[in-house]
């Protein structure tokens, strides 16, 4: 039963994640990204970490492609021409998608599926409470961090977004 | 037919190699940042499959889930930041391609 739930959703977030970058138009890649992400939150919940499905579904299908979809209107990017990449960048893709081929290949063939460790229903991810109680003892210097990380991306984000003005004066230009 | 931890490292590998490829050969800004938050994505699946597999009754490894919490966090961090900067460059040079931002070359 779980296995195929597997296949399921892992097919729904692969599809999904092959079409955003073929997508022309990228409102139509923002909205399979919501897919593909809502696919990522059922693998979470099938590996019983419940508190990061619906946190992935808040913060990502929730607040990020909100930003993007908005970002993408307020710009108004109608299809542009499909610009062909460069030939490095192909010859580079191609590079990247032997190794990682090779790399998948490796984990495909290096089989012996080892079953999922039975652990007790308390103790899994599910619980907010066991975030919560890591979070402010032994990653509690990482919390900080990341709490000034977003202040400061608060800050750099308004600062960018407000109109600069257009002539800059030089030092020394007048005086 | 079971699932081990090595179909989520696939899937994972999969993804990851999607928004790769995206951000090589895509020329939209946007799409660039959107196939870089599915790399994050990737490897946020990789984590918890990790720490799913490696847990035992004694020891529930929740570190690999709160990384994936660290990183959820500084994922929205740099979308809002990236999309800042793209909307001023766009501001800038009316386009979001990313071959027209070439004002530092010349």
């Amino acid at each position: 039963m779980f296995d195929i739930l597997f296949y399921i959703f892992a097919a729904l977030t692969v599809l999904t994640a092959i079409l955003i970058p073929i997508c022309r138009n990228p409102v139509n890649g923002a909205m399979f990204m919501i897919a593909s992400f809502v696919g990522t939150a059922c693998l979470f919940v099938l590996l019983e970490a419940y508190f990061l499905a619906i946190l992935q579904i808040m913060v990502y299908a929730g607040a990020i492609i909100v930003l993007f979809l908005f970002i993408i209107m307020l710009l108004n990017v109608d299809k542009v021409k499909h610009l062909r990449p460069s030939i490095v960048a192909q010859v580079a893709a191609l590079f990247a998608l032997l190794i990682l081929s090779l790399g998948v290949g490796s984990l495909f063939l290096s089989g012996a599926a080892n079953p999922m460790p039975e652990i007790s229903v308390d103790s899994t991810a599910s619980m907010a409470r066991n975030f919560g109680y890591l979070l402010f003892t032994k990653y509690m210097l990482p919390f900080q961090v990341s709490g000034f990380l977003l202040l400061v991306s608060m800050i750099g984000v308004i600062l960018l977004s407000k109109k600069l003005p257009v002539t800059t004066t030089k030092v020394g230009e007048d005086a | 037919m079971n699932v081990g931890l090595e179909s989520y490292l696939i899937v994972s590998g999969i993804l990851f190699s999607v928004g790769f490829f995206g951000v090589i050969l895509r020329k939209n800004a946007l799409v660039m940042l959107m196939c870089l938050e599915l790399m994050l994505n990737a490897s946020n699946l990789a984590l918890v499959a990790f720490s799913r597999y490696n847990a035992t009754p004694e020891n529930n490894m929740m570190d690999g889930n709160t990384f994936v919490f660290f990183i959820i966090t500084v994922a929205a961090a740099e979308v809002a930041v990236g999309l800042a900067i793209i909307v001023q460059l766009f501001r800038h040079s009316r386009t979001s391609m990313v071959d027209e931002f070439n004002t530092l070359k010349d």
